[in-house]
């Protein structure tokens, strides 16, 4: 089957890519564009390392099509630092030591952002539920949620 | 596998027609690309809806509200009338999978998918919900307990697909919930799961009910005996306690993993009977 020539928009640059009709967006990003920040975990929607905005939407990049990209703005984790400055999401996982294997922290990082742009105080009970659909084998999720609270505190000023 | 994002409902319909039966809808594909990987489905073409615009958004009319298809389940939880008016249909779609799956996820895909334990469908039901399907032989309206028939399975003929919900406006003084039993807190699918929509009369006495289960049959159920046993009460003990026997007595349900036989049965008439109170409340504060 020919392949779909697709042109969106990725972390607010313009791109263009050729992809199957059956490869996923992860597919996309990680093996046509090579940005390999989005990982693969269960490839079916549960464990949520390949969280990216879809048109703002926090979705699993793993089911979604990369033809539905067409037309659409898509933000990755490669998006998050501005340049050599990390988000404060990002500093606060370091600080808190929220990760250790790393490979689910794009898509907590993803996730929690998408979350504190709706709600820039959450409780612990509602980062908690928000996250729900990141699964986390090391760390005991503890860490994590302290450190989008915290960075929650800082991104408010407080 | 071929893809195409059709504009309109009649270039879909003339898509799904020229494939007879080898081309797959696409909605928010929560479902669908999981059995695309797994090859328990292989189509010749999937058919993207999200880019007709009668499939997308939420409209209120006189009548009630008027849901596309293929409106995230996200979407649709931000819409503060719709979860004013119908707060089962909202925490039940707020219950499918992760805030990931429901930025896609859509009420169309989770009834079309057909599963016993799709949470939307029992909360559609017990609203009244009515779809609007179209195919090859024009338009109908269809009661959402009519579509699904078996796990995996639906009553939609071939090249039909569903363009929209319908929601009535609710009656004065009702209320309705969506209770849902799972081991953990989330990410899980229904061992049971209970819609209820009642409302009263200026009396308080149940004048219209509508009662449904998910997971405990190999389809959602409409339960006219279990709502029998509300209209005319005052929805006291009595009449939740008969609503509770009705419930577990309309259970066909199997043993799996989540649940046994035994264990479905009982908590079916447990949580049919707190929407059942949920619902209560609700009407009386309306």
């Amino acid at each position: 089957m020919a392949k779909h020539h697709v042109i969106t928009t990725i972390n607010g640059d313009p791109v263009e890519f050729l992809c199957a009709p059956e490869q996923t967006l992860l597919d996309v990003l990680r093996d046509v564009l090579y940005l390999t920040g989005s990982k693969e975990g269960c490839a079916s929607g549960d464990c949520g390392a390949c969280s990216v905005m879809l048109d703002g939407r926090l979705v699993c990049a793993c089911l979604v099509l990369g033809v539905e990209a067409q037309g659409r703005s898509v933000e990755t984790i490669e998006g998050m630092a501005q340049g050599d400055e990390l988000h404060p999401l990002q500093r606060k996982f370091l600080e808190h030591a929220a990760l250790q294997c790393g490979v689910c922290t794009p898509g907590f990082l993803v996730a929690a952002k998408a979350l504190l742009e709706r709600n820039s105080d959450p409780t612990e009970t509602e980062v908690r539920y928000w996250l729900a659909g990141n699964l986390c084998r090391c760390t005991g999720y503890d860490k994590i949620v302290r450190a989008v609270l915290d960075a929650a505190a800082e991104m408010r000023g407080n | 596998m071929d893809y195409r994002s059709p504009r309109s409902v009649k270039e879909t319909v003339d898509l799904l027609a020229a494939h007879d039966g080898a081309a797959h809808v696409l909605a928010g594909g929560t479902d669908l690309l999981v059995k695309l990987r797994a090859g328990f489905v292989a189509p010749q073409l999937v058919v993207d809806v999200k880019a007709i615009p009668q499939l997308r958004g939420i409209e209120t009319d006189a009548g009630g509200f008027r849901i596309g298809a293929a409106t995230s389940c996200a979407e649709l939880g931000e819409h503060r009338a719709l979860a004013a008016a119908w707060p089962g249909v909202v925490e039940a779609l707020q219950l499918i999978g992760s805030t990931q799956i429901q930025g896609r996820a859509t009420l169309g895909g989770n009834l079309c998918n057909a599963s016993p334990a799709a949470d939307s469908v029992p909360a559609l039901i017990a609203a009244g919900a009515l779809c609007q399907v179209v195919g090859p032989n024009g338009e109908r309206e269809v009661p959402v307990e009519k579509i699904v028939t078996g796990p995996g399975r639906t009553s939609l003929s071939r090249g039909e697909f569903v363009v929209a919900f319908r929601l009535p406006k609710p009656r004065p003084r009702s209320g309705n919930a969506y209770l849902r039993f799972i081991p953990r807190t989330e990410m899980d699918i229904a061992v049971v799961g209970a819609g209820v929509a009642l409302a009263l009369d200026e009396a308080g006495v149940c004048t219209h009910a509508r009662v449904s289960l998910g997971a405990v049959a190999p389809t959602p159920l409409l339960l006219a005996e279990a709502a029998q046993a509300l209209i005319g009460s005052r929805v006291d003990d009595k009449a939740v306690a008969a609503l509770a026997s009705a419930a577990s007595a309309a259970c066909k349900p199997i043993d799996d993993k989540r649940g046994t036989v035994a264990y479905r049965v009982k908590v079916a008439g447990v949580l049919a009977r707190r929407a059942a109170r949920i619902a209560l409340e609700r009407a009386r504060g309306r």
